[in-house]
């Protein structure tokens, strides 16, 4: 589109200082201004390493071992400080919290102004303006633990926007919302990019989400290299992206699954645009050949909830008679927006909080009596940040933990951690320590960690939070088994859709702190008047359907999830 | 069993009008006084005058009830300890011994009485003063005015810090705490002190190590935001000071003067009333 | 991170170190009568602050979190107290450089190094100053501020051994990034 490339990569090979071998190989990559690029790959492909290069943070912050040079507006990264370097590029990190520096939103939008010096009367106009393309005008003096998800990273956006900056650079922004507000969130990108000419790199794994509003290209990384460079038409009418562990927009894999053979020119990249009519006669032709799902049959009951109120104090209530059954051996995911009511319903069940009203049976009987560590015996919990759960530096000391504090005898509790660790896949990794792990691989400690006591209820805090595709499959299968073989029930809370759709058979949607649905996660997610209040977004794979005149949309939806399924279990 | 914590509620008051600045001025010119003096006259002034100041500032009890039932209750402990090791301490300020009732080591004496009542009044002459601080003082203008008295702003901004990042942290301390707990972890009081101490490692390393890692976010968040760029800083909440609050400064270094000519006006900071 | 001044990352863990320092102020097993002792969990994190990021880290989260955690909690603001405990992490915090906790070598010979300076630091701390500014702000009887004293610096060596001690090892554990790292079969 333009002549001028804002970011330049120069046969750029990197290595950090702690490590063996580059995590950057020979890079050659432009970005010209105003583009729209959407930077993608499984963890550890080096994504994460290229936009360190691109905000500064290597070589000033990260050191390490560099050929080649990286030029941000001609610049050298090398040569230019990184505060240079920041008022050219704003960076928007994952972590909502981290980032949210000041005391109340128009200090946090504010900061860069104060540390450039900028007067204060300028630095007010200045912040109500960004404010209000952002759209949090209203929350300026609210403090970060009034704020959701969502609102937190629009009060980040502006606080690097504030700068006049050249490039926006956002890593992994989707990875900490729910799907209504990544929506959100991708449309404001998409709104600041049109109105300001700013070029905008967003480094993502949730690649159908990032794709709800066009970009220009998409960048695949893998290993380190650039595998692929190329617009999302084009891109979709490949399978690198299946090779290489991303996973593909749902409806892209249900037309592949179809037999269709998609081409550039079909303008696969968004739903929106995909040029369906030519392929909807071997969609449903597709569909009628899906043999109907066999309904598994549960055990009894195993977790009973009636009639259970809660509220922090007389005027928020929080929870509002809630009824459940759980059937033993159910996998169940349990969504609604943050703030919902889910983490506290799951702090009820565990006895953390005390209910007002109501009782929570465990078995048939009445568990009010029971202590944090009895209910801990029969319902494990996995938090969701695994560096919130890890007390010990080894990765076996940290997985016996559960099985030391009950006596069991040390030849055993080894036996036990080896087999845990094999079907974790942390295995090759079990004299390392914990802190040399990335995050996804925490995440498997801790749920190893808990997996290890057999409990039989185990309940999962966003368990595939800021997983790639190959992980959080491995994670997801792996969770399956140890509902299939050991026969735990698994409750799960979520707001990833496709771990709704692949790996539970029920979803309960709680809004405002009611029991708003209680049915299949296909009827949900193709229902949009529920997954508007669950803060849900609906599945593409209901349009796909629906564009392909298939009026069930609920089963062509469970036909395809059961054809993956089967098809991805071999 | 988790007490409230004093916390800053917005009100439209002409103390919370006030600059933070002038506010510590205050609390510090305040807290010298109520240390250094033993005077009683004077204490009961402070005391008379804290309780008007905390009428002004319309402090509710709600937002301060608790924590002064904690306050009384060290108050009394520490009053009972003091007479535990010294009963006859007074005796020696003062230097007369009068003996109330019983006798030997523990005969209370109207010169003990008087002493610990004396530390009484200290204690409660500084607890409102600190009640209106914390709850009419915005953290993020407090901040701010620090760089004003001198205080680096690099410094002052590890007050923001902790003032944003006190509610989170708390707030991670109980989720690891329940977890902890739910996996099997004993939070108990009994058993030997070592395995007590390792019981809480379960809790504390999470907790710091996780710490730990969000001071490396923060910093980098600050560093991509160009925290430390200049020498010095501007900031989004600073206030001018106005005239009251060069009047409340003024007014707060005069009565320390004052208050502390008076004590140590015949040699001694204790007021006698028994000679 | 190239000069010696105060840098971004010590502002920051200064800061957030006096978080945890207020947070972990009701965090304590109380051992004796005498009041306001027990064995504070947050002298071990003091000290291991301390011995992390120096005495400037140190000395702030001592005497800021301190003062912040007891008027937080306690609505009011002991200086007799607050000030021992900064002295306690400037003075830990003096040594930085022969812990080599962030190095990653936090053996035999620095956890000797440590707890025999820890232990020095808190006789300083404890046994002199907390009861010398006891008797010149609030003049109280000799006899119990040095028996309080004592138990305070008895208790806190007492916590810090343990999990003081605890905390650096595993956090230079941690801190243990080499190239070595290579997966086993």
């Amino acid at each position: 589109m333009n002549e001028k490339a804002v970011i330049d990569f120069d046969n750029f090979t990197f290595k950090y200082r702690t490590q063996v071998d580059p995590t950057l190989h020979d890079i050659n990559l432009k970005i010209y201004k105003g583009e729209k690029v959407l930077i993608v790959g499984p963890s550890g492909s080096g994504k994460s390493t290229l936009s360190n290069c691109i905000n500064g943070l290597i070589p000033h912050i990260y050191t390490g071992e560099q050929q080649g040079d990286v030029r941000i507006n001609g610049k050298s990264i090398r040569e230019t400080s990184l505060f240079d370097l920041s008022c050219m590029v704003g960076t928007v990190l994952q972590d909502t919290d981290g980032q949210f520096i000041g005391l109340t939103v128009a200090e946090d939008i504010a900061f860069a102004l104060e540390n450039d010096c900028v007067a204060q009367d300028e630095m007010h106009a200045r912040v109500d303006e960004i404010a209000g393309i952002v759209e949090v005008g209203k929350l300026l003096k609210s403090s970060p633990g009034e704020l959701s998800g969502g609102q937190k990273q629009r009060v980040s956006m502006a606080g690097v926007m504030v700068r006049d900056v050249d490039i926006l650079l956002f890593d992994e922004p989707l990875a900490n919302l729910d799907p209504a507000t990544g929506k959100r969130a991708i449309s404001l990108i998409d709104k600041i990019h049109k109105q300001t000419d700013t070029t905008i790199v967003i480094i993502e794994h949730r690649l159908e989400d990032a794709l709800f509003c066009d970009a220009d290209r998409i960048i695949l990384v893998e290993d380190g290299r650039i595998s692929a460079d190329m617009t999302p038409d084009e891109l979709m009418s490949t399978d690198v992206l299946v090779r290489a562990g991303v996973r593909e927009p749902l409806y892209v894999s249900a037309l592949k699954a179809a037999g269709v053979e998609l081409k550039p020119e079909d303008e696969a990249g968004q739903i929106d645009t995909l040029h369906v009519e030519k392929h909807a006669e071997e969609v449903r032709g597709w569909y009628h050949k899906q043999p109907h799902a066999q309904t598994r049959t549960y055990g009894k009951e195993v977790l009973g909830i009636s009639h259970l109120s809660f509220a922090y104090d007389q005027n928020v209530t929080v929870l509002e008679d809630v009824n459940l059954s759980v059937r033993q051996g159910e996998m169940m995911a349990i969504v609604g927006k943050n703030g919902a009511g889910k983490t506290t319903l799951s702090n009820l069940i565990c006895g953390f909080l005390t209910p007002d009203n109501g009782e929570i049976r465990l078995n048939g009987s009445d568990i009010s009596g029971l202590s944090v560590k009895e209910r801990g015996e029969h319902i494990g919990l996995v938090m969701q940040n695994p560096n919130q759960m890890i007390s010990k530096a080894m990765i076996y000391d940290e997985v016996a933990l559960g099985l030391q504090v009950r006596g069991v005898p040390e030849e055993e509790i080894k036996e036990r951690v080896k087999k845990v660790l094999r079907i974790c896949g942390l295995y090759p990794y079990r004299n390392w320590p914990i802190s040399a792990l990335s995050f996804g691989q925490k995440k498997r400690v801790t749920i190893a960690a808990i997996l290890i006591l057999e409990p039989e209820i185990m309940i999962l805090d966003e368990p595939t939070a800021g997983q790639d595709y190959r992980h959080y499959t491995e994670i997801m299968e792996f969770v399956r088994d140890i509902n299939e073989k050991a026969g735990t029930t698994l409750i799960m809370i979520t707001h990833d859709m496709h771990l709704m759709l692949e790996y539970t058979n029920r979803a309960v949607v709680i809004a405002d702190g009611h029991l708003l649905a209680d049915s299949s996660p296909a009827a949900i997610l193709t229902n949009d008047e529920i997954s508007d209040k669950a803060y849900l977004k609906r599945t593409s794979l209901y349009d796909l359907s629906r564009a392909c005149g298939i009026d069930d949309a609920d089963g062509f939806t469970e036909a395809f999830i059961n054809y993956e399924r089967a098809h991805s279990r071999g | 069993m988790e007490r409230k914590l004093l916390t800053y509620e917005e009100k439209d008051t002409w103390i919370d009008k006030l600059c933070g600045v002038t506010k510590l001025v205050f609390f510090l010119c305040w807290s010298v006084t109520s240390m250094m003096t033993y005077d009683t006259r004077i204490l009961v002034l402070m005391l008379v005058l804290s309780l008007i100041i905390f009428k002004i500032s319309r402090t509710r009890w709600d937002q301060v009830g608790s924590v002064f039932k904690f306050i009384l209750l060290f108050l009394i402990i520490n009053l009972l300890a003091i007479y535990l090791f010294s009963p006859a301490e007074g005796v020696k300020i003062y230097g007369t011994e009068t003996v109330l009732a019983g006798s030997g080591r523990y005969a209370l004496r109207a010169e003990q009485l008087f002493y610990e009542f004396n530390i009484m009044l200290k204690y409660f002459t500084v607890v409102p003063s600190i009640f209106i601080f914390i709850v009419t003082t915005n953290p993020s203008e407090f901040a701010a005015s620090m760089n004003r008295v001198g205080i680096s702003y690099k410094a002052g901004y590890s007050v923001a810090i902790a003032l944003r990042y006190i509610p989170d942290i708390q707030a991670d301390f109980r989720k690891i705490r329940n977890a902890q707990m739910a996996r099997g972890i004993e939070m108990s009081k009994k058993g030997k002190l070592v395995d007590r101490i390792k019981s809480t490692t379960a809790i504390i390393f999470p907790l710091v190590f996780s710490s730990m890692g969000r001071i490396e976010t923060i910093s980098t968040a600050m560093e991509l935001r160009s925290f430390g760029k200049h020498r010095k800083r501007t900031w989004y909440m600073a206030r001018p000071l106005k005239r009251n609050d060069y009047l409340v400064i003024a007014v707060s270094v005069l009565f320390m003067i004052v208050a502390l000519t008076i004590t140590y006006m015949d040699g001694s900071r204790f007021y006698n009333p028994f000679v | 991170m190239k000069n010696n001044k105060f840098t971004i990352q010590q502002v920051v863990a200064a800061g957030i170190g006096t978080a945890l320092f207020v947070v972990l102020t009701e965090t304590q097993i109380p051992v004796v009568i005498v009041p306001n002792t027990a064995l504070q969990v947050r002298a071990a994190l003091l000290a291991f602050l301390s011995a992390v990021y120096g005495p400037v880290v140190g000395g702030i989260v001592g005497l800021l979190g301190h003062a912040l955690g007891d008027a937080f909690f306690y609505g009011s603001v002991w200086w007799s107290w607050v000030v021992p405990d900064a002295v306690f992490g400037i003075l830990v915090g003096l040594f930085v450089k022969q812990y080599k906790i962030r190095e990653g070598g936090f053996g035999g010979k620095e956890i000797a190094i440590f707890n025999v300076i820890q232990i020095v630091a808190n006789a300083i701390a404890w046994v002199l100053c907390a009861p010398v500014l006891d008797i010149l702000i609030y003049a109280e009887p000799s006899n119990k501020v040095f028996g309080q004293g004592a138990v305070a610096f008895i208790c806190n060596a007492i916590m810090i051994a343990v999990l003081g001690t605890l905390l650096c090892f595993a956090y230079s554990k941690i801190m243990t990034k080499t190239s070595s790292l290579q997966k086993e079969e």
